[in-house]
This record gives C-alpha cells, structure tokens and sequence, in this order.
C-alpha cells in the first residue's frame, strides 16, 4: 500500500528467506514473573512480549461485578521504544484499545468464568519489542501465561496472522511483509475444535484465498500449539 | 444489555420456527433507508436507516499536515459517537472500546478499498486536506457496523472538496466532489445466536448473540473482517457468512447507488 513496494516473495523465498508458509522461530517461557498469579515470556521473530495475569480476585470497582461469572480485563499495549521507528506514546492508543477489546474476547470464550462470579481476570501484555503479528503473539503468550495461573480453561488458544502478496499467501507476516502487503489477516483459533476465536482482515481477499489462508494458520497451529504445552510443560512437569 | 426474559424467550422461539420478529429470513435485512445532504454546511452528509437503527455522518475536510510517511496524501480520519440520547445502554464521556472498535471496523473497509484517491488531497508541500468522516448514532437497534458504514460511504462519495485560497479553505458553490476510486464498500454482520447465523441483527438479538462477525467488500473482494464477542464461529460458518455477504452487498450498493445519482 506504500508507493515503492519492496519484492516480498522471490523464487518462493521471503524477505527474511523464509518458505511460504513458514512461521518465525517462536519461543515460550511460563511462570516468570514472580508477583502475577501466571506469567509468560514469549519471542516470536524480533517480537519480544511479557504477559502477566492476576486473578481471578474480587472485581472491582463493584459495579462491574457479574454475579453470574467472572469478568475479563485485558490490557495490550507496546512499549514506546518497542518499534525500530520513533519513540511512541506510552499507553495505550485507538488500535490498543481494539486488540484489548478482542483479545479479551478471546480468553472470555476459553476461560470457566461461571466458576468465580462477581471476579474480575486480568491479562496484561506488554510489548516490549515489535517487528509484526504482535496481536497473535500477545494472545499466543497470554494463554500460556492464563495455563500457567491455574485458571481453569476448555482449551489454550493459540492466534497466528496470514498475509497476501499478490498470488502468494504468506504465513505470519513480519512487519516489513505487514507494512507492504496486500491483505493481513490475524486469526485466533480453539485447537480443541477449530472454532474461530479471533477473526480480523484488511487488504483485499477472495473466498478462496480466505479458506486457503485459514487452513495454513491451522497447520502452523499443530506447531504453536507443541510449543505452548512444552513452554507449560517444562516449568510444572516433575519428571 | 439484558435481554427481557419474555422478549429471550420470544425470540428463540421465533428462530426455532426459522422467523425473526420482523417476519424476515436470515439472512435478510430489515428496511434500509439511506438519505443524503440533510447538512449542507458540511462537506458531506447522510442518514442511515436500517430498521429503527439511525446513523448519520458526516464529513468535514481540513487543513492538515501530511503523515511522514506520505507527504503527499492527505488522511481519512473516522470517528464515532454512541450518543446517550441513542439509548440508555451509552453514557456521555471519552470514548468507549465499543465506539473505538466500531470506529476502526468502518474505516478499515473504506481505507482497504482504496475509495478516497489521497493523492488527490494534496494541496502544497507540507499541506494536505484531512478528511474527517463522523458517525453519530441517533438510535440504537443493532447493527451499527452496516448502518455506519452505509452512511459513511454515501457521506464520502458525495462529499465536496472545498478550494485553498491564500491560506484559507473556501467553501463556495460549484465545487466538485472529492475524488474517489468509483468503488463503493459496504458491511454485512453477522450475529450468532442459538446457533443460528443472522444477517442484520436487531437491537434484541444483538443483545442475545454471543458472537457476530462483520464482512466489508466491494465489487470484487474481501476488504476487512471483524469477529467480535466472547462466542465462537467454525470456519464453516464463516465461509456462509462471506457467500451470504456477496450476495446482499449487491443490494446495498444498488441503494448507495440510488442515492449518489449513479
């Protein structure tokens, strides 16, 4: 959408060489933190995201209180020095606001909120270095971090985005890719059955390319899914 | 908002006879009313209707200095206000996730698109027109998202560009409109309720899904999505919704149409 727009894709290979539909190298840590009810660290590419929960605690101020079930909070917002541009407004702006919104959405989905009425959850990710997709790993960490609270969930969603360039459809677009191709399309998923959690896109996109597009983010899901278990695995698992 | 329980279970009785209150299908919309110009001090302007859901917008343009990126394109700006006098579920103050998301979701179509040439905004170097297009909502029944952007893309594809005359914006007759790609995008939102799929859903419905899922396309393609809420959709249901946009598009780009005088 810029005017001088960079080859993303040549002989199949992608600016930073990567395949078509191959992820970034992702990274996931648990239980960091040693103040938040669960914590997680997670690199994906150049993304460096800190996810801490607290709760489930008496929901305050009491008016927001649900006597049916637990509310969800959920604060996402990048560091100003997370970008390689510009020094940012710390907090969270308009687009914050909306990745908060549907994140939150996300975890109200997965998370036995009916087991602790009148609570509130709280999930904050802060992005601490960006380079693309900070919207997936934000909600691919905060279920790690949720898993690792002891939270009881149905299920760890995992999110990955999908990108287009020209005829190709590309895996987890960097911020390059992002910044310069022709559709983005982030994409939060329950393993458990597929269900669609998260469900965001713009650019441009046919119905084809829509269910192509989904089921490369379900297989990359096989792999992210591997990893969260074994980021949760290896700090509580006694051998 | 609560739902009251004699109208929940109304309505679940309706879709389990495979009705809605309106007597309309599924995948229908309730009456659409789209009328232009009621402001004629700004730029541009329209009214939505979409059953007793009424938007209006409005579009002023401003001088401004270009994004550093673009130096040579002016911006689209879109705002919205959920205003108390809609419905007692909004209270005056700044902005809320509700509104900012509704805000994002209608600019995300029209930017994706392409409409407003923004190369066409440029006036002088470091002087670029900005186009602010904002959403009252007037009166809530669901469905703000098509509402808004039925009335926002009226609004802007008859929006006059004014002149720049020694440092000031001049606003005369015989101004012509801003320029626009030819294109018109419009939304089609979903929700999902008792695991049923309706297209439009009312103020009632809204109040009862537990998902919704908004599809914006043109002519040709896809321009943005939005899932929003705490349920679920398969892909499945998904790929319905996105067969059921394309088809239904048709309809409200024909009254987009209507009404823009083409």
């Amino acid at each position: 959408m810029t005017t001088e727009k960079p080859q993303l894709v040549t002989n199949g290979k992608r600016v930073d060489g990567r395949g078509l539909d191959e992820l970034r190298p992702i990274k996931i840590e648990a239980g960091i933190l040693k103040n938040a009810d669960g914590s997680a660290y997670l690199e994906w590419g150049s993304n460096k995201i800190m996810v801490g929960v607290y709760g489930p605690r008496e929901a305050f101020p009491k008016h927001v209180q649900d006597p049916e079930r637990a509310i969800v909070k959920c604060r996402y917002a990048m560091a100003p020095f997370s970008s390689l541009e510009e020094h940012g407004r710390s907090g969270p702006n308009r687009r914050a606001v909306e990745i908060s919104k549907v994140t939150k959405e996300v975890f109200e989905n997965v998370i036995l909120l009916e087991r602790f009425p009148g609570c509130e959850i709280d999930i904050f990710i802060e992005v601490l270095q960006s380079d693309g997709g900070t919207r997936a790993a934000g909600i691919t960490a905060a279920a790690v971090a949720l898993a690792s609270s002891g939270i009881p969930m149905r299920d760890i969603p995992y999110a990955v985005s999908v990108g287009k360039d020209g005829e190709n459809l590309l895996l987890d677009l960097n911020k390059l890719e992002d910044n310069t191709s022709d559709a983005d399309m982030p994409i939060a998923i329950a393993p458990r059955n597929n269900d669609v959690l998260l469900l965001q896109m713009d650019g441009t996109l046919t119905k084809d390319e829509f269910a192509r597009g989904v089921s490369m983010a379900l297989k990359a899901g096989e792999h992210i899914v591997a990893l969260q278990r074994a980021a949760i695995g290896s700090k509580y698992r006694k051998e | 908002m609560q739902v009251k329980v004699n109208n929940r279970e109304y309505i679940s009785g309706l879709l389990g006879k495979g009705t809605r209150e309106t007597t309309r299908g599924f995948s229908d919309y309730r009456k659409i009313g789209l009328t232009l110009g009621a402001l004629p001090q700004a730029e541009g302007s329209a009214m939505a209707d979409m059953g007793d859901t009424k938007v209006l917008a409005g579009v002023k343009l401003g001088v401004g200095t270009p994004l550093q990126d673009k130096p040579g394109e002016g911006t689209l700006i879109t705002s919205t206000e959920l205003l108390p006098m809609a419905s007692p579920r909004y209270e005056t103050g700044p902005p809320s996730p509700d509104a900012i998301e509704f805000a994002r979701v209608v600019d995300r179509g029209i930017r994706a698109a392409n409409i407003i040439d923004t190369k066409a905004l440029f006036i002088e170097e470091d002087k670029v027109w900005n186009v602010f297009v904002d959403i009252y909502v007037l009166n809530y029944d669901g469905n703000l998202f098509d509402a808004g952007t039925l009335a926002a893309m009226s609004a802007i594809l008859t929006a006059k560009q004014p002149r720049f005359e020694d440092g000031a914006a001049i606003r005369d007759n015989g101004l012509s409109r801003i320029k626009t790609n030819g294109k018109i995008v419009t939304s089609c939102t979903f929700g999902k309720l008792d695991g049923h799929v309706l297209l439009d859903p009312d103020g009632n419905e809204e109040d009862m899904m537990s998902s919704r899922v908004t599809i914006a396309n043109d002519e040709g393609a896809i321009r943005a999505m939005q899932k929003g809420l705490r349920g679920a959709f398969s892909v499945e249901e998904v790929e319905k919704a996105i067969d059921v946009t394309f088809e239904r598009s048709k309809e409200l780009r024909s009254i987009v149409k209507k009404v823009i005088g083409e």
